[in-house]
Protein backbone atom coordinates (compact mmCIF):
# COMPACT_ATOMS: atom_id res chain seq x y z
CA UNK A 1 0.00 0.00 0.00
CA UNK A 2 1.28 3.61 -0.96
CA UNK A 3 1.07 6.48 1.88
CA UNK A 4 -1.70 8.38 1.56
CA UNK A 5 -3.95 11.30 3.67
CA UNK A 6 -7.08 10.36 5.34
CA UNK A 7 -10.06 12.82 5.76
CA UNK A 8 -13.36 12.45 7.46
CA UNK A 9 -15.31 14.99 6.13
CA UNK A 10 -18.91 16.06 8.62
CA UNK A 11 -21.17 16.42 5.25
CA UNK A 12 -21.94 15.28 1.80
CA UNK A 13 -20.96 18.59 0.41
CA UNK A 14 -17.64 18.63 2.29
CA UNK A 15 -16.93 14.65 1.09
CA UNK A 16 -18.01 15.97 -2.59
CA UNK A 17 -15.69 18.78 -2.56
CA UNK A 18 -12.87 16.98 -1.31
CA UNK A 19 -12.68 14.59 -3.54
CA UNK A 20 -13.34 17.11 -6.33
CA UNK A 21 -10.13 18.85 -5.45
CA UNK A 22 -7.75 16.04 -5.75
CA UNK A 23 -7.73 13.69 -8.99
CA UNK A 24 -6.45 11.29 -6.98
CA UNK A 25 -8.79 10.99 -4.22
CA UNK A 26 -11.44 8.35 -3.12
CA UNK A 27 -14.52 7.69 -1.49
CA UNK A 28 -14.23 4.94 1.31
CA UNK A 29 -16.85 3.46 3.28
CA UNK A 30 -16.93 -0.32 4.32
CA UNK A 31 -13.32 -0.57 2.63
CA UNK A 32 -13.80 -4.09 1.93
CA UNK A 33 -12.73 -4.35 -1.66
CA UNK A 34 -10.72 -0.60 -1.82
CA UNK A 35 -8.69 -1.29 1.00
CA UNK A 36 -7.76 -5.24 -0.22
CA UNK A 37 -6.94 -3.28 -3.95
CA UNK A 38 -4.48 -0.79 -2.22
CA UNK A 39 -2.61 -3.65 -0.45
CA UNK A 40 -2.29 -4.89 -3.99
CA UNK A 41 -1.26 -1.80 -5.48
CA UNK A 42 -3.92 -2.11 -7.98
CA UNK A 43 -5.56 1.34 -6.38
CA UNK A 44 -3.29 3.84 -5.42
CA UNK A 45 -5.32 6.97 -4.43
CA UNK A 46 -3.69 9.95 -2.56
CA UNK A 47 -6.17 10.31 -0.18
CA UNK A 48 -9.05 8.51 1.35
CA UNK A 49 -12.14 10.58 1.87
CA UNK A 50 -13.98 8.80 4.94
CA UNK A 51 -17.89 8.86 4.09
CA UNK A 52 -18.64 5.96 6.20
CA UNK A 53 -20.31 8.00 9.04
CA UNK A 54 -22.37 10.31 6.98
CA UNK A 55 -26.37 9.75 7.70
CA UNK A 56 -27.10 7.49 4.92
CA UNK A 57 -28.19 4.09 6.99
CA UNK A 58 -32.02 4.36 6.87
CA UNK A 59 -34.34 2.35 5.21
CA UNK A 60 -37.57 4.30 4.41
CA UNK A 61 -40.81 3.89 2.35
CA UNK A 62 -40.62 6.26 -1.17
CA UNK A 63 -43.39 8.71 -2.07
CA UNK A 64 -44.54 5.96 -5.16
CA UNK A 65 -44.51 3.01 -2.45
CA UNK A 66 -41.27 1.52 -3.09
CA UNK A 67 -38.35 1.58 -0.92
CA UNK A 68 -35.48 3.99 -0.49
CA UNK A 69 -31.77 2.45 0.64
CA UNK A 70 -29.54 5.09 2.05
CA UNK A 71 -26.41 4.30 0.63
CA UNK A 72 -24.52 3.37 3.66
CA UNK A 73 -27.09 0.83 5.34
CA UNK A 74 -24.24 -2.57 5.40
CA UNK A 75 -25.38 -5.34 3.60
CA UNK A 76 -25.80 -7.55 6.38
CA UNK A 77 -28.50 -4.83 7.81
CA UNK A 78 -30.25 -4.53 4.16
CA UNK A 79 -30.60 -8.62 4.07
CA UNK A 80 -32.03 -8.94 7.42
CA UNK A 81 -34.39 -5.59 7.60
CA UNK A 82 -37.58 -6.81 7.96
CA UNK A 83 -39.24 -5.07 5.21
CA UNK A 84 -36.95 -5.95 3.13
CA UNK A 85 -37.67 -9.72 4.16
CA UNK A 86 -40.75 -9.62 3.04
CA UNK A 87 -41.44 -7.01 0.32
CA UNK A 88 -38.10 -7.88 -1.63
CA UNK A 89 -37.15 -11.04 -0.44
CA UNK A 90 -35.06 -12.16 -3.64
CA UNK A 91 -32.74 -9.26 -2.78
CA UNK A 92 -32.44 -10.21 1.13
CA UNK A 93 -31.60 -13.62 -0.53
CA UNK A 94 -28.94 -12.07 -2.98
CA UNK A 95 -27.30 -10.21 -0.49
CA UNK A 96 -26.90 -13.38 1.27
CA UNK A 97 -25.83 -15.56 -1.04
CA UNK A 98 -22.57 -13.18 -1.31
CA UNK A 99 -19.31 -12.79 0.44
CA UNK A 100 -19.24 -13.47 4.12
CA UNK A 101 -21.10 -12.61 6.84
CA UNK A 102 -18.10 -10.46 8.26
CA UNK A 103 -17.81 -8.93 4.99
CA UNK A 104 -21.38 -8.28 4.94
CA UNK A 105 -21.44 -6.80 7.89
CA UNK A 106 -18.59 -4.08 6.77
CA UNK A 107 -19.64 -3.75 3.27
CA UNK A 108 -22.44 -1.01 2.37
CA UNK A 109 -25.27 -0.91 -0.42
CA UNK A 110 -23.53 1.98 -2.54
CA UNK A 111 -20.27 0.11 -1.94
CA UNK A 112 -21.68 -2.80 -3.55
CA UNK A 113 -22.50 -0.93 -6.47
CA UNK A 114 -18.37 0.28 -6.55
CA UNK A 115 -17.00 -2.45 -5.99
CA UNK A 116 -14.26 -3.07 -9.32
CA UNK A 117 -15.31 -5.33 -11.86
CA UNK A 118 -12.77 -7.77 -11.67
CA UNK A 119 -10.56 -10.96 -12.39
CA UNK A 120 -7.15 -12.22 -11.51
CA UNK A 121 -4.86 -10.70 -13.69
CA UNK A 122 -6.63 -7.08 -12.65
CA UNK A 123 -5.27 -8.08 -9.16
CA UNK A 124 -1.89 -9.16 -10.79
CA UNK A 125 0.14 -6.21 -11.18
CA UNK A 126 2.79 -7.49 -13.23
CA UNK A 127 0.41 -8.58 -16.04
CA UNK A 128 -1.12 -6.81 -18.66
CA UNK A 129 -4.38 -5.50 -17.99
CA UNK A 130 -6.76 -2.96 -19.90
CA UNK A 131 -8.67 -2.23 -16.77
CA UNK A 132 -5.89 -1.76 -14.63
CA UNK A 133 -3.70 0.24 -17.08
CA UNK A 134 -5.60 1.31 -20.23
CA UNK A 135 -3.61 -0.10 -23.35
CA UNK A 136 -1.52 -2.55 -22.16
CA UNK A 137 -3.92 -5.34 -22.88
CA UNK A 138 -5.87 -8.06 -21.83
CA UNK A 139 -4.03 -11.06 -20.08
CA UNK A 140 -7.10 -13.21 -19.73
CA UNK A 141 -7.85 -13.57 -23.19
CA UNK A 142 -5.47 -16.62 -23.76
CA UNK A 143 -4.99 -16.78 -20.49
CA UNK A 144 -7.00 -18.53 -17.53
CA UNK A 145 -10.74 -17.42 -18.29
CA UNK A 146 -12.57 -20.25 -16.48
CA UNK A 147 -14.31 -17.10 -14.95
CA UNK A 148 -14.62 -14.57 -17.20
CA UNK A 149 -17.49 -13.05 -19.27
CA UNK A 150 -19.96 -15.17 -21.70
CA UNK A 151 -22.18 -11.62 -22.62
CA UNK A 152 -21.36 -8.30 -23.69
CA UNK A 153 -17.59 -8.72 -23.76
CA UNK A 154 -15.20 -6.60 -26.26
CA UNK A 155 -11.24 -7.25 -26.96
CA UNK A 156 -10.33 -5.18 -24.22
CA UNK A 157 -11.83 -7.10 -21.10
CA UNK A 158 -13.74 -10.08 -19.96
CA UNK A 159 -14.11 -9.91 -16.56
CA UNK A 160 -17.32 -9.98 -14.90
CA UNK A 161 -19.33 -7.64 -11.98
CA UNK A 162 -18.90 -10.20 -8.75
CA UNK A 163 -22.11 -8.59 -6.80
CA UNK A 164 -25.19 -11.04 -6.45
CA UNK A 165 -27.08 -7.77 -4.96
CA UNK A 166 -26.68 -6.00 -8.25
CA UNK A 167 -27.83 -9.07 -10.09
CA UNK A 168 -31.18 -8.87 -7.85
CA UNK A 169 -31.38 -4.75 -8.23
CA UNK A 170 -31.29 -4.82 -11.56
CA UNK A 171 -34.24 -7.46 -11.89
CA UNK A 172 -36.14 -4.93 -9.39
CA UNK A 173 -35.42 -2.37 -11.99
CA UNK A 174 -33.91 -0.35 -8.96
CA UNK A 175 -32.28 3.44 -9.46
CA UNK A 176 -29.42 5.04 -7.97
CA UNK A 177 -29.26 8.56 -6.28
CA UNK A 178 -26.64 10.26 -6.07
CA UNK A 179 -25.16 13.71 -5.32
CA UNK A 180 -22.09 15.49 -7.14
CA UNK A 181 -20.85 19.03 -7.44
CA UNK A 182 -23.60 19.96 -9.88
CA UNK A 183 -26.53 19.04 -7.66
CA UNK A 184 -27.94 15.56 -7.09
CA UNK A 185 -29.61 13.08 -10.31
CA UNK A 186 -31.15 9.58 -10.85
CA UNK A 187 -29.27 7.08 -12.21
CA UNK A 188 -31.79 3.76 -13.91
CA UNK A 189 -30.18 0.73 -12.38
CA UNK A 190 -29.49 -0.50 -15.97
CA UNK A 191 -27.73 2.64 -17.03
CA UNK A 192 -25.48 2.83 -13.60
CA UNK A 193 -22.74 -0.17 -14.56
CA UNK A 194 -21.00 0.30 -18.12
CA UNK A 195 -19.93 -2.78 -20.81
CA UNK A 196 -15.99 -2.62 -21.59
CA UNK A 197 -15.87 -1.69 -24.68
CA UNK A 198 -12.47 -0.54 -25.19
CA UNK A 199 -12.78 1.50 -21.89
CA UNK A 200 -12.99 -1.12 -19.70
CA UNK A 201 -10.95 1.39 -16.62
CA UNK A 202 -14.54 3.08 -16.28
CA UNK A 203 -16.91 0.61 -15.02
CA UNK A 204 -19.85 2.90 -13.98
CA UNK A 205 -21.18 6.22 -14.91
CA UNK A 206 -20.61 7.37 -11.86
CA UNK A 207 -18.42 10.49 -11.84
CA UNK A 208 -15.46 10.42 -9.75
CA UNK A 209 -16.82 13.42 -7.80
CA UNK A 210 -20.43 12.37 -7.47
CA UNK A 211 -21.46 9.87 -4.30
CA UNK A 212 -24.75 7.47 -4.20
CA UNK A 213 -26.18 8.87 -1.45
CA UNK A 214 -29.47 6.14 -1.83
CA UNK A 215 -30.59 2.56 -3.64
CA UNK A 216 -34.53 3.06 -4.29
CA UNK A 217 -36.78 0.09 -5.40
CA UNK A 218 -40.44 0.13 -6.85
CA UNK A 219 -42.84 -0.78 -5.06
CA UNK A 220 -43.16 -4.13 -7.04
CA UNK A 221 -41.43 -6.45 -4.91
CA UNK A 222 -41.99 -10.06 -6.40
CA UNK A 223 -42.49 -11.22 -3.39
CA UNK A 224 -44.84 -14.22 -4.10
CA UNK A 225 -42.49 -16.01 -6.68
CA UNK A 226 -38.67 -15.47 -7.34
CA UNK A 227 -35.52 -17.10 -6.38
CA UNK A 228 -31.92 -16.19 -6.53
CA UNK A 229 -30.31 -19.41 -7.59
CA UNK A 230 -26.49 -19.06 -7.35
CA UNK A 231 -23.79 -21.51 -9.17
CA UNK A 232 -20.24 -21.31 -7.84
CA UNK A 233 -17.47 -23.51 -7.17
CA UNK A 234 -17.54 -24.09 -3.80
CA UNK A 235 -20.96 -24.27 -1.70
CA UNK A 236 -20.22 -20.45 -0.12
CA UNK A 237 -18.37 -17.69 -0.19
CA UNK A 238 -17.29 -18.05 -3.75
CA UNK A 239 -18.16 -15.78 -6.69
CA UNK A 240 -20.50 -16.86 -8.98
CA UNK A 241 -19.73 -18.67 -12.12
CA UNK A 242 -23.40 -18.09 -12.86
CA UNK A 243 -26.34 -16.47 -10.59
CA UNK A 244 -29.83 -15.81 -12.03
CA UNK A 245 -32.28 -13.22 -10.29
CA UNK A 246 -35.64 -14.72 -11.70
CA UNK A 247 -39.26 -13.03 -10.55
CA UNK A 248 -42.49 -13.54 -11.92
CA UNK A 249 -45.87 -11.82 -11.20
CA UNK A 250 -48.51 -14.67 -11.77
CA UNK A 251 -52.08 -14.16 -12.97
CA UNK A 252 -54.76 -17.26 -13.52
CA UNK A 253 -51.68 -19.41 -14.54
CA UNK A 254 -50.10 -16.91 -16.95
CA UNK A 255 -47.17 -15.04 -16.52
CA UNK A 256 -47.92 -11.60 -16.20
CA UNK A 257 -44.88 -9.66 -15.49
CA UNK A 258 -41.14 -11.26 -15.67
CA UNK A 259 -37.70 -10.19 -14.57
CA UNK A 260 -34.67 -12.26 -15.00
CA UNK A 261 -31.21 -10.97 -14.69
CA UNK A 262 -27.99 -12.89 -14.55
CA UNK A 263 -24.97 -12.63 -12.70
CA UNK A 264 -21.00 -13.97 -13.67
CA UNK A 265 -21.88 -13.76 -17.17
CA UNK A 266 -20.71 -10.31 -17.99
CA UNK A 267 -19.26 -6.57 -17.45
CA UNK A 268 -22.45 -5.79 -14.96
CA UNK A 269 -25.08 -7.20 -13.59
CA UNK A 270 -26.99 -8.50 -17.17
CA UNK A 271 -30.29 -8.23 -17.80
CA UNK A 272 -32.49 -8.34 -20.73
CA UNK A 273 -35.65 -7.09 -21.43
CA UNK A 274 -36.59 -8.88 -24.41
CA UNK A 275 -35.88 -12.38 -22.94
CA UNK A 276 -38.61 -11.01 -19.88
CA UNK A 277 -41.54 -9.82 -23.31
CA UNK A 278 -41.19 -13.68 -24.26
CA UNK A 279 -42.31 -14.90 -21.05
CA UNK A 280 -45.25 -12.35 -20.72
CA UNK A 281 -48.79 -13.80 -21.60
CA UNK A 282 -47.46 -17.61 -21.32
CA UNK A 283 -48.57 -20.39 -19.26
CA UNK A 284 -45.02 -20.90 -17.54
CA UNK A 285 -43.53 -24.23 -18.01
CA UNK A 286 -39.97 -25.78 -18.90
CA UNK A 287 -39.88 -24.79 -23.02
CA UNK A 288 -41.48 -21.21 -21.91
CA UNK A 289 -38.52 -20.98 -19.94
CA UNK A 290 -35.79 -22.54 -22.32
CA UNK A 291 -36.90 -19.86 -25.00
CA UNK A 292 -36.41 -16.85 -22.36
CA UNK A 293 -32.92 -18.51 -21.82
CA UNK A 294 -32.12 -18.67 -25.54
CA UNK A 295 -32.87 -14.84 -25.79
CA UNK A 296 -30.58 -14.18 -23.19
CA UNK A 297 -27.75 -16.60 -24.61
CA UNK A 298 -27.92 -15.47 -28.63
CA UNK A 299 -25.06 -13.86 -28.59
CA UNK A 300 -23.25 -15.66 -25.83
CA UNK A 301 -19.43 -16.14 -26.62
CA UNK A 302 -17.53 -18.72 -24.20
CA UNK A 303 -13.45 -18.08 -24.38
CA UNK A 304 -11.12 -21.68 -23.64
CA UNK A 305 -12.33 -22.49 -20.38
CA UNK A 306 -15.52 -20.94 -19.70
CA UNK A 307 -17.49 -22.02 -22.48
CA UNK A 308 -19.19 -24.79 -20.08
CA UNK A 309 -20.78 -21.37 -18.67
CA UNK A 310 -23.08 -20.66 -21.98
CA UNK A 311 -24.64 -24.32 -21.12
CA UNK A 312 -24.64 -23.90 -17.22
CA UNK A 313 -26.24 -20.17 -17.62
CA UNK A 314 -29.30 -21.95 -19.83
CA UNK A 315 -30.00 -24.56 -16.93
CA UNK A 316 -29.97 -21.99 -14.53
CA UNK A 317 -32.17 -19.82 -16.25
CA UNK A 318 -34.29 -22.63 -16.94
CA UNK A 319 -34.31 -23.99 -13.19
CA UNK A 320 -34.45 -20.01 -11.30
CA UNK A 321 -37.33 -20.12 -13.62
CA UNK A 322 -39.33 -23.19 -12.31
CA UNK A 323 -38.53 -21.99 -8.76
CA UNK A 324 -39.98 -18.77 -9.03
CA UNK A 325 -43.25 -19.91 -11.18
CA UNK A 326 -43.44 -22.96 -8.43
CA UNK A 327 -42.93 -20.56 -5.16
CA UNK A 328 -40.19 -22.35 -4.14
CA UNK A 329 -37.21 -20.08 -3.98
CA UNK A 330 -33.80 -20.99 -3.50
CA UNK A 331 -32.26 -21.49 0.24
CA UNK A 332 -29.22 -19.64 0.96
CA UNK A 333 -28.31 -22.16 3.61
CA UNK A 334 -29.53 -25.55 2.46
CA UNK A 335 -27.67 -25.75 -0.48
CA UNK A 336 -29.81 -28.05 -2.29
CA UNK A 337 -31.23 -27.33 -5.68
CA UNK A 338 -35.09 -28.32 -6.08
CA UNK B 1 13.29 27.09 9.67
CA UNK B 2 10.65 28.10 8.09
CA UNK B 3 11.84 30.78 6.34
CA UNK B 4 14.25 28.36 4.36
CA UNK B 5 11.96 25.84 3.42
CA UNK B 6 9.53 28.31 2.54
CA UNK B 7 11.92 28.94 -0.52
CA UNK B 8 11.13 25.52 -1.66
CA UNK B 9 8.09 24.25 -3.33
CA UNK B 10 5.73 21.83 -1.45
CA UNK B 11 6.43 18.36 -2.24
CA UNK B 12 3.39 16.88 -4.36
CA UNK B 13 2.20 14.32 -2.04
CA UNK B 14 3.53 14.99 1.55
CA UNK B 15 4.13 12.36 3.67
CA UNK B 16 1.07 12.27 5.72
CA UNK B 17 1.00 12.99 9.49
CA UNK B 18 0.04 10.11 12.06
CA UNK B 19 -3.48 10.45 12.90
CA UNK B 20 -4.24 9.95 16.93
CA UNK B 21 -6.82 7.52 17.08
CA UNK B 22 -8.83 6.50 20.57
CA UNK B 23 -9.84 2.91 20.40
CA UNK B 24 -12.27 0.90 23.55
CA UNK B 25 -10.18 -2.09 23.42
CA UNK B 26 -11.78 -4.92 25.49
CA UNK B 27 -13.14 -2.43 27.42
CA UNK B 28 -10.05 -0.40 28.08
CA UNK B 29 -10.07 3.20 25.96
CA UNK B 30 -6.79 3.23 24.19
CA UNK B 31 -5.37 5.77 22.49
CA UNK B 32 -2.17 5.48 19.77
CA UNK B 33 -1.18 7.24 16.88
CA UNK B 34 -1.33 5.55 13.84
CA UNK B 35 0.05 5.71 9.90
CA UNK B 36 -3.26 6.44 7.98
CA UNK B 37 -2.77 2.96 6.32
CA UNK B 38 -2.46 1.12 9.41
CA UNK B 39 -5.35 -1.36 9.55
CA UNK B 40 -7.18 -2.10 12.88
CA UNK B 41 -5.54 -5.89 12.67
CA UNK B 42 -2.01 -4.22 12.83
CA UNK B 43 -2.66 -1.35 15.13
CA UNK B 44 -4.10 -4.24 17.50
CA UNK B 45 -1.24 -6.70 17.06
CA UNK B 46 1.71 -4.45 16.39
CA UNK B 47 0.71 -1.35 18.92
CA UNK B 48 -1.57 -2.75 21.05
CA UNK B 49 0.37 -6.35 21.61
CA UNK B 50 -3.01 -8.09 21.05
CA UNK B 51 -1.29 -10.89 19.11
CA UNK B 52 -4.48 -13.13 20.00
CA UNK B 53 -5.68 -11.43 16.50
CA UNK B 54 -4.30 -13.70 13.91
CA UNK B 55 -2.85 -12.43 10.47
CA UNK B 56 -3.82 -15.08 8.00
CA UNK B 57 -4.37 -13.85 4.01
CA UNK B 58 -4.55 -10.06 5.17
CA UNK B 59 -6.98 -10.10 2.59
CA UNK B 60 -10.47 -10.54 3.80
CA UNK B 61 -10.57 -14.20 2.58
CA UNK B 62 -9.62 -16.44 5.51
CA UNK B 63 -11.38 -14.50 8.89
CA UNK B 64 -8.53 -15.36 11.24
CA UNK B 65 -8.51 -11.63 11.51
CA UNK B 66 -12.23 -11.54 12.80
CA UNK B 67 -13.19 -9.49 15.65
CA UNK B 68 -15.97 -7.15 17.26
CA UNK B 69 -16.80 -3.77 16.44
CA UNK B 70 -19.43 -2.65 18.44
CA UNK B 71 -20.76 -6.20 18.94
CA UNK B 72 -20.64 -6.74 15.24
CA UNK B 73 -18.02 -9.44 13.66
CA UNK B 74 -15.82 -7.80 10.87
CA UNK B 75 -12.67 -8.35 9.24
CA UNK B 76 -9.76 -6.45 10.92
CA UNK B 77 -7.41 -6.56 8.53
CA UNK B 78 -9.56 -4.64 5.77
CA UNK B 79 -10.45 -1.67 8.02
CA UNK B 80 -8.09 1.58 8.66
CA UNK B 81 -7.72 1.82 12.13
CA UNK B 82 -8.49 5.59 12.02
CA UNK B 83 -12.00 4.60 10.69
CA UNK B 84 -12.67 2.99 13.93
CA UNK B 85 -12.10 6.40 15.88
CA UNK B 86 -14.12 5.74 19.48
CA UNK B 87 -15.39 2.22 18.52
CA UNK B 88 -15.51 -0.21 21.38
CA UNK B 89 -13.52 -3.58 20.30
CA UNK B 90 -13.65 -6.90 21.49
CA UNK B 91 -10.60 -9.11 20.48
CA UNK B 92 -10.03 -12.79 21.60
CA UNK B 93 -8.19 -11.18 24.91
CA UNK B 94 -11.60 -9.48 25.99
CA UNK B 95 -13.93 -12.68 25.76
CA UNK B 96 -13.01 -14.46 29.14
CA UNK B 97 -13.36 -13.07 32.77
CA UNK B 98 -11.34 -13.16 35.50
CA UNK B 99 -12.45 -16.60 36.65
CA UNK B 100 -14.05 -18.27 33.60
CA UNK B 101 -13.83 -19.02 29.87
CA UNK B 102 -16.06 -17.84 27.30
CA UNK B 103 -18.45 -19.98 26.89
CA UNK B 104 -17.04 -20.32 23.31
CA UNK B 105 -13.39 -20.90 24.54
CA UNK B 106 -14.74 -23.75 26.83
CA UNK B 107 -16.56 -25.51 23.90
CA UNK B 108 -14.03 -25.24 21.59
CA UNK B 109 -11.79 -27.02 24.06
CA UNK B 110 -14.63 -29.61 25.04
CA UNK B 111 -15.78 -30.68 21.54
CA UNK B 112 -11.68 -30.60 19.97
CA UNK B 113 -12.75 -27.49 17.85
CA UNK B 114 -8.95 -26.84 16.09
CA UNK B 115 -5.88 -28.77 15.77
CA UNK B 116 -2.97 -26.03 15.09
CA UNK B 117 -5.11 -23.17 16.55
CA UNK B 118 -4.59 -20.49 14.37
CA UNK B 119 -7.75 -19.96 13.21
CA UNK B 120 -9.19 -20.69 16.33
CA UNK B 121 -9.51 -16.66 17.69
CA UNK B 122 -11.12 -15.84 14.43
CA UNK B 123 -13.26 -18.66 14.71
CA UNK B 124 -14.31 -17.69 18.27
CA UNK B 125 -14.96 -14.41 17.69
CA UNK B 126 -16.56 -15.15 14.56
CA UNK B 127 -18.58 -17.56 16.52
CA UNK B 128 -19.80 -15.08 19.06
CA UNK B 129 -20.96 -12.43 16.68
CA UNK B 130 -23.12 -15.35 14.94
CA UNK B 131 -24.85 -16.03 18.34
CA UNK B 132 -25.37 -12.60 18.74
CA UNK B 133 -27.10 -11.57 15.33
CA UNK B 134 -29.33 -14.57 16.01
CA UNK B 135 -30.05 -15.70 12.73
CA UNK B 136 -28.81 -19.05 12.69
CA UNK B 137 -30.67 -22.19 13.80
CA UNK B 138 -29.82 -25.11 11.82
CA UNK B 139 -26.73 -26.51 11.20
CA UNK B 140 -26.85 -25.49 7.86
CA UNK B 141 -27.29 -22.21 8.73
CA UNK B 142 -24.45 -22.33 11.13
CA UNK B 143 -22.13 -23.78 8.21
CA UNK B 144 -23.18 -20.57 6.09
CA UNK B 145 -22.74 -18.17 8.24
CA UNK B 146 -19.62 -19.47 9.68
CA UNK B 147 -18.30 -19.55 5.84
CA UNK B 148 -15.87 -16.49 6.04
CA UNK B 149 -13.58 -18.34 8.46
CA UNK B 150 -11.09 -21.07 6.98
CA UNK B 151 -9.71 -24.01 8.63
CA UNK B 152 -6.81 -24.98 7.01
CA UNK B 153 -6.70 -28.11 9.42
CA UNK B 154 -10.29 -29.10 8.48
CA UNK B 155 -11.62 -28.90 12.13
CA UNK B 156 -14.95 -28.01 11.01
CA UNK B 157 -17.19 -30.63 12.07
CA UNK B 158 -16.34 -30.01 15.68
CA UNK B 159 -16.27 -26.41 15.41
CA UNK B 160 -19.86 -26.76 14.38
CA UNK B 161 -20.36 -28.93 17.16
CA UNK B 162 -18.50 -26.18 19.32
CA UNK B 163 -21.05 -23.71 18.27
CA UNK B 164 -24.35 -26.02 18.73
CA UNK B 165 -22.98 -26.68 22.30
CA UNK B 166 -23.55 -22.43 22.84
CA UNK B 167 -26.17 -22.20 21.19
CA UNK B 168 -28.25 -25.23 23.18
CA UNK B 169 -26.90 -22.96 26.50
CA UNK B 170 -28.44 -19.77 25.23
Amino acid sequence: MIGFQYVRPSNIADAVRLVAADPAAKFVAGGTNLLDLMKEDVERPSRLVDISRLPLKTVEDSADGGLRIGALVPNSDLAYHPVVARRYPILASAILAGASAQLRNMASTGGNLMQRTRCPYFYDVVTPCNKREPGTGCSAIGGHNRGHAILGSSDACIAVHPSDMCVALAALDAAVHVVGPDGSRLIAFGDFHRLPGDTPHLETNLQRDEIIVAVEVPAEGFAENHTYLKIRDRLSYAFALVSVAAALELDRGTIRQARLAAGGVAHKPWRDKSAEAALIGQVPNRAVFARAADIILRDAKGWEHNAFKIELAHRVIVRALSQAAAGRPQSQSNKTIQ
Amino acid sequence: MRATTSQQAEPANPVPDKIPVSLIVNGVETRLIVAPWTTLLDALREHLDLTGTKKGCDHGQCGACTVLVEGRRINSCLTLAVMQDGAKITTIEGLATDSALHPLQQAFIDQDAFQCGYCTSGQICSAAGLIAEGHARTADEVRELMSGNICRCGAYPNILHAIQQVMGQT
